[in-house]
């Protein structure tokens, strides 16, 4: 293709040139790449989020507790396949700095509303036959080096005191959706500490998880929940739990935002620099490009040349910048896996990066292309560099 | 020397490329500053809001008020202690607060957000002096009623002057919205600790403030009530306290603003680059006379830094005047450490002034240097016989 | 006498700057006959190259007929326009003008990429155009590898290699020694002789004019 061929040798033309363009336009895809990834990751909990899952919590606030006493009632209401419960426990394991999501759930049923977390029979059974037992996450495991049968002693906040666990079962994620990092254990451990100690905690959960059999009768199931315990001491809140998740993941709603405004000044940046390599190189080439017209090209000739070698440096730019997020994304996602248990690049993520470098490369063309279609040839042909 | 004018002119010759340049700078600054901007508004938010003398009690390795909890009795230990000073009427300047989160729909949207309830007593108000009503009047003892932070008020439904809000399974009326100048109180509902105490049935406390008589016993009265094997306790000076509270906030920001910033200005770096060589290939000639003329090496490098450092100086400013424009925003958001809504500006600081520009020139030096060099070290016969 | 190749009739031209008009050409009549070889001449800033801008199509007058091969080429639609230069015009320049990254014989090729001709045609014509200015030997250089010379020899056969009706040369020796100069002018003069182009030269160089067969002064927009 003759066409392709004198676009190849133009971009040759000036080689650190070309070179400092591509590399210049390869860091901010990969910096776009990046900032869509943590966007993404903000939402991966909501994404992950089981069809036929609801949530029931304490309709004032999340803070608040519910009685123990509501899951009979729940269990009677049809519709619904298994219940289990959960309270939050931030405890602190050494440091604070060491964060990660521990809870304290109803060691019975908890798995079994939450098959994709995945653990071998015998571990399970551990755990299910012992006071103190916990489950950990593979990479939670991982990061603190812990292994089975390891002691664990958290600081509780909450719940104050100091709290010694016993390690019988790691889980892995059904697929990379799955958070790997959390940390359950027994709902009676904490129970029975608080009937002795703080009496009026007792018998409180933090928050019902529930399995139905028919994921479109989620609405109408949510309503005969909250209307069983209307005008009760602990009004409640049911939803599924994608809104559940959706609504922590809007406490950080600003932050998204604002990285969302980044992202698209990241794609200025990168049109700024190739627009600026392409008027550099039309302007030198403008006699050429009279010199063409006098013989008898059309302006839509010039385009192609124009357009054509813009996306074509658009193109490896676009490229080295994928190849550059795929390589820096793991190490990333190890660094911020405390804010992030899940960080993938997603497909969505890998097509916008490409059609934004689509995009940037035909937008960069278009100040040229319209320059030298408009030329006089007598103007140009006088041009003296 | 080459005078600047030759560098200034030059750069207006080649008015679309020097455009183009300048904006990615302004760019890659207005990205840097926005995210200083930000940090710091968040701390000088949470930062004002202690006082220099008040100290805060809290229940041992609880981080916040937030899962705090402070029995009666410990209370009234706490509150026989020497240091704390007197109050207007002879009793100890010390009050006793509750903490709790509810969960309100946004006035903009349907969207909710945790909000603070902070129930109080008249010592509150003493303790907090940054704290003024500016409408309304203060609840009446026994009755549902509250005042509301002026973002409260703004932002979220019911939370308005003579509106109701329900929680704690009652209604309550908003009889007085008050500020608190720039600090976390002003996105939160005040009301009788009494009334609340009872409204969420809990019998407990969340903290303790108290005024300490002089900031030079803070340390011996921290030692020893903490070591107290009766009193779960932990003492911080106030302003302490609220510094901690936007630490994972202000350190997530601020690794993201870091490492967005290091990208963005080496593609802005990349750009400036692009931009020199392509100015000494074209003036390769032009730098040949001036070295026949007798201009030293060192004169051509210093002309194209400075030309590069001109053109991101240019950029630098005109970011951090698009970046002004921030300071009219105001941003609100969920704060991780306690979980509820805080509501700040973007704040600029002289000091942020200072690290934008210097990061402009610096990029303007890094990016001209290569350039500038291989100009210096032009050979003139070479040069002179260019095209 | 057959019809002359190029006629010009009250032929004017004017530049506005800043809203000032500018007359560069004023009542200019030419007919040239075909086979011609002429040379016009004159002192910078007198039109020439202006003329030669409105023969070659690249350029219209603000009043008059440019008449070529039968045509009134100031009539034409800019698309128009263009398709009859490709037809018509072979232009040489005083700074030659060769695409940097294409080799000498791509560079000759241009003008044919614009025509129907396949691969093995255009590979005839070029290298005839080629061989004619004698530089067939150099085919896979690219400019830069070639003398100032070799390159204007370049461009004079990119010039006739789509055999147009006129080739016209704006100071073709304008930047060569007096060696190359000499060459260049009689290449020209063989291909109007041995040929039969028709050739129109504009310089200023009187060297150079010499070898035209017809001389022509333009002094101040006018034709004498």
């Amino acid at each position: 293709m003759f066409v392709l061929k004198i676009i190849i040798r133009n971009t040759l033309r000036h080689k650190l040139r070309t070179a400092l363009t591509i590399l210049g336009l390869a860091l901010a895809v990969m910096a776009f790449g990046l900032i869509r990834t943590f966007i993404t990751a903000w939402y991966a909990g909501a994404e992950a989020s089981a069809p036929d899952r609801l949530v029931t919590r304490n309709a004032v606030s999340i803070i608040f507790p519910l009685p123990l006493a509501y899951k009979e009632q729940i269990e009677k209401i049809e519709g619904i396949k298994q219940v289990t419960y959960a309270t939050w426990f931030g405890g602190i394991y050494i440091d604070p700095q060491n964060f990660f999501a521990n809870f304290a759930v109803d060691h019975n049923t908890f798995f079994r509303v939450f098959p994709e977390y995945i653990i071998p029979a015998d571990q399970l059974e551990a755990f299910e036959s012992e006071r103190k037992a916990v489950i950990v996450g593979r990479k939670l495991a991982d990061r603190f080096g812990w292994k089975m049968g390891d002691q664990i002693a958290l600081i509780g906040t909450i719940f104050p005191g100091d709290w010694d666990f016993i390690i019988r079962g790691i889980y892995v994620g059904r697929d990379p959706s799955v958070d790997e990092t959390a940390f359950m254990f027994h709902w009676d451990y904490i129970d029975e500490t608080m009937r002795q100690t703080m009496p009026p905690r007792a018998g409180q959960v933090g928050w019902y998880a529930l399995r139905i059999n028919n994921p479109d009768r989620a609405a109408e199931i949510s309503e005969t929940i909250d209307a069983r315990f209307d005008n009760s001491l602990a009004e409640t809140l049911t939803e599924t739990e994608k809104a559940f998740q959706l609504s922590f993941i809007q406490m950080a709603g600003t932050i998204i935002a604002g990285l969302q405004v980044v992202s698209g000044l990241i794609i200025g940046v990168i049109l700024l620099v190739l627009a600026n390599t392409m008027a550099m190189s039309a302007r030198e080439r403008t006699p050429e490009y009279a010199y063409l017209k006098t013989v008898g090209f059309r302006p839509f000739h010039l385009t192609g040349l124009i357009v054509g070698e813009s996306l074509f440096i658009a193109g490896w730019g676009g490229l080295l910048g994928l190849g550059l997020l795929f390589a820096v994304s793991k190490p990333i996602g190890v660094a911020v896996s405390v804010f992030f248990p899940v960080f993938n690049i997603q497909p969505v993520t890998v097509l916008l990066s490409a059609l934004a470098a689509l995009l940037v490369g035909i937008a960069a063309a278009l100040f040229p292309t319209f320059r030298a279609a408009r030329m006089r040839i007598v103007d140009g042909l006088r041009v003296v560099e | 020397m080459i005078p600047i004018s030759y560098s200034v002119r030059n750069l207006f010759s080649r008015k679309i490329t020097t455009a183009l340049t300048v904006l990615g700078i302004a760019l890659v600054v207005f990205v840097f500053a926005a995210e200083m901007m930000l940090s710091s508004g968040l701390k000088k938010t949470l930062v004002a809001t202690g006082s220099d003398d008040n100290v805060v009690v809290i229940r041992k390795a609880s981080q916040t008020e937030l899962t705090s909890i402070l029995q009666r009795d410990q209370a009234e230990v706490v509150a026989a202690e020497p240091e704390i000073a007197q109050g207007t009427d002879g009793s100890p300047l010390l009050a006793k607060e509750i903490y709790v989160l509810i969960n309100l729909p946004k006035r903009k949207n349907d969207e909710t957000s945790n909000v603070v309830v902070r129930g109080v007593n008249a010592k509150s108000m003493e303790l907090r002096p940054q704290v003024k009503l500016i409408a309304g009047r203060m609840w009446q003892a026994g009755l549902s009623e509250i005042i509301a932070g002026k973002s409260v008020a703004e932002r979220f439904k019911g939370c308005g002057l003579g509106e109701t809000v329900r929680f704690g399974a009652r209604d309550w009326t908003v009889v007085g919205i008050f500020e608190a100048g720039a600090t976390a109180f002003n996105s939160e509902l005040w009301g009788d600790i009494d009334q609340m105490m009872s409204a969420f049935d809990r019998p407990v406390y969340s903290s303790l403030t108290f005024r300490i008589k002089d900031l030079a016993l803070f340390e011996s009265m921290k030692s020893r009530l903490e070591s107290d094997p009766r009193l779960p306790l932990e003492l911080k000076r106030e302003k302490t306290y609220y510094a901690e509270q936007s630490r994972a906030m202000s350190s997530f920001i601020g690794i993201m603003g870091t490492v967005i910033s290091i990208v963005f200005s080496l593609g802005a770096i990349v750009g400036a680059m692009i931009t020199m060589y392509a100015a000494v290939a074209n003036r390769t000639k032009e730098i040949g006379t001036l070295r026949s003329l007798g201009f030293s090496r060192f004169s051509i490098l210093r002309t194209f830094l400075l030309e590069s450092v001109i053109i991101s100086l240019a950029g630098g400013i005109l970011g951090l005047i698009a970046a002004n424009f921030l300071g009219l925003v105001q941003v609100s958001t969920t704060n991780w450490d306690t979980f509820s809504e805080i509501a700040f500006n973007f704040s600029i600081t002289p000091q942020i002034i200072y690290s934008s520009l210097i990061f402009a020139i610096i990029m303007g030096l890094v990016g001209g240097f290569l350039p500038a060099v291989r100009a210096s070290r032009l050979k003139i016969v070479e040069s002179l016989r260019a095209v | 006498m057959s019809e002359p190749i190029v006629t010009l009739r009250n032929v004017a031209k004017s530049y506005y700057r800043d809203s000032l008009e500018i007359p560069v050409l004023t009542d200019i009549d030419l007919e040239i006959p075909a086979g011609e070889f002429l040379a016009l001449m004159g002192p910078s800033g007198s039109g020439k190259t202006t003329l030669l801008n409105l023969l070659a199509g690249i350029d219209r007058p603000s009043s008059g007929e440019v008449i070529v091969a039968g045509e009134n080429i100031a009539k034409l639609s800019e698309a128009a326009l263009a398709k009859w230069r490709s037809r018509h015009i072979g232009l040489v320049f005083q700074f030659y003008n060769l695409i940097p990254v294409l080799t000498a014989y791509e560079n000759v090729e241009l003008p044919l990429l614009l025509t129907g001709l396949s691969k093995k045609e255009r590979q005839e014509h070029v290298g005839t155009a080629l061989s004619i200015v004698g530089l067939a030997d150099r085919m896979q250089h690219y400019p830069r590898q070639l003398s100032g010379g070799q390159e204007q020899r370049v461009a004079i056969a990119r010039a006739i290699v789509s055999d147009p009706t006129l080739i016209l040369a704006d100071e073709p020796t304008g930047d060569l020694d007096k060696h190359s100069a000499e060459e260049i002018m009689t290449l020209l003069s063989r291909l109007n002789s041995e040929y039969k182009k028709t050739i129109i030269v504009v310089t200023h160089d009187p060297r150079a004019a010499e070898k035209a067969r017809v001389r022509k002064h333009l002094d101040k927009g006018e034709l004498t």
